[in-house]
């Protein structure tokens, strides 16, 4: 009972983690690899990437057997078969991105000074495509996962490297993105930082709840609850759902700015995607 | 505790019956108030409802969450009911950034549920 009514008072003395409008980029990304550090002091910095894993030893055994014969090694296969196939003009994918587009998801999503836009990796794919005269894929999960999931892994191992520059309009993004990851929202009224800050590393139920840094370092997931691979849009949307919030549209504008600070956090994690998860 | 009330209640309503429907009237009442702490525990177990375990151990709730106190002492913690209610009904009311949901203010349960819940909790 004592220790009962002790975890009551702690839990009831936690400070809510807080993130000023105006502070930079570069403030938002120390404040919270700090936070994160003080606590998860068991926890390196680079681990981060590994999510939960890197936080719970069980959980991480359990996830290490899965990787020996990971869920997602079919889509691997099937995502490499719709890079490499030519579109009816005789072009492929490659033509699209730099490096032929082997080795370049770290630094997706980025700000495109000529448009004013974010571009995630999934909207340069359907940019692509439609450049080829080929029809937009569905964002959320099919062809358009498995192309990321193998893009993203010809990354693995590569340090995110999300860039804000000093313009105005990618400014303005990223205080959109950091808005929406703070705001409260839906019929349970929760924000993306009660649990991924503020909660990271209590339970819901069972459910161990991961940290804000290193969750985008490994999208797309495949994961069990779906049997299949999802774009990190596709788990935006489910996380808003959870909430009893309408979800905001997949690449729309309001999941693209949360994904450029989102992305942004998980700067100087090696990305690790696809990634399998619960 | 639950089934010693239970039990008198049950008495007390084999008497009523006894004693004709003149006496049942005032009985009534004890009645419903034990109908009302199980109808509570239901809502506070349901996943669609209360959903208390997602964030709080409760009693003998299986993997509770450990996101919000454990449902303890709660007369020595709520002296005042009506405190508990206000809390299950907006828990941001006092405290904004409380991550537990307003259950009252964005109509997560109805009034009658809310004080259903009350009733059950307050016996924790």
């Amino acid at each position: 009972m004592k220790e009962l009514l002790t975890a009551t008072l702690v839990l009831g003395l936690l400070s809510v983690f807080t993130m000023p409008a105006q502070a930079s980029p570069e403030e938002d990304l120390a404040k919270l690899r700090a936070f994160y550090k003080n606590r998860f002091p068991n926890t390196q910095f680079s681990d981060f990437k590994n999510g939960v894993y890197s936080i719970d030893a069980d959980l991480r055994s359990q996830w290490e057997d899965i990787e020996e014969f990971p869920p997602y090694e079919l889509n691997l296969e099937k995502g490499k078969t719709l890079f490499e196939t030519p579109f009816a003009n005789g072009k492929t994918y490659a033509s699209c991105f730099p490096d032929d587009g082997i080795g370049i998801a770290q630094l997706y999503p980025f700000f495109d000074s000529n448009s004013g836009k974010v571009i995630t990796l999934e909207a340069a794919i359907n940019q692509c495509r439609a450049a080829n005269s080929e029809k937009a894929l569905k964002w959320k999960s099919g062809p358009i996962a498995d192309l990321s999931g193998y893009m993203h892994y010809t990354s693995r191992g590569k340090t995110i490297n999300v860039i804000i520059p000093d313009d105005p309009r990618a400014q303005k993004i990223y205080e959109q993105g950091k808005a929406i990851f703070f705001a409260k929202r839906g019929q349970m009224n929760a924000s993306c930082a009660d649990c991924h800050i503020n909660y990271a590393g209590n339970k819901v139920r069972a459910n161990l709840l991961g940290m804000a840094i290193g969750q985008t370092t490994h999208w797309p997931s495949y994961r069990s609850k779906w049997g299949g691979m999802g774009t990190l849009h596709r788990r935006y949307t489910g996380c808003n759902k959870q909430v009893r919030f309408k979800p905001y549209k997949a690449q729309g504008p309001e999941y693209t700015a949360l994904e450029y600070f989102h992305t942004y956090i998980s700067n100087g994690l090696e990305g690790n995607a696809p990634g399998n998860r619960m | 505790m639950r089934h010693t009330a239970r039990n008198i209640t049950t008495t007390v309503l084999s008497l009523a019956t006894l004693l004709g429907a003149l006496l049942l009237t005032p009985f009534q009442a004890s009645a419903a108030g034990a109908t009302a702490v199980e109808k509570g525990k239901a809502v506070a177990v349901n996943r669609k409802k209360g959903n208390c375990l997602a964030c709080h151990a409760m009693e003998d709730g299986t993997l509770p969450g450990n996101i919000g106190p454990p449902l303890v002492a709660m007369k020595a913690r709520y002296p005042d009911k009506a405190k508990l209610r206000a809390q299950i009904w907006d828990a941001t009311a006092p405290n904004p950034n409380s991550i537990m949901p307003p259950f009252g203010r964005h109509r997560l349960l109805s009034e009658e549920e809310i004080d259903q819940i009350t009733e059950y909790v307050y016996t924790l």
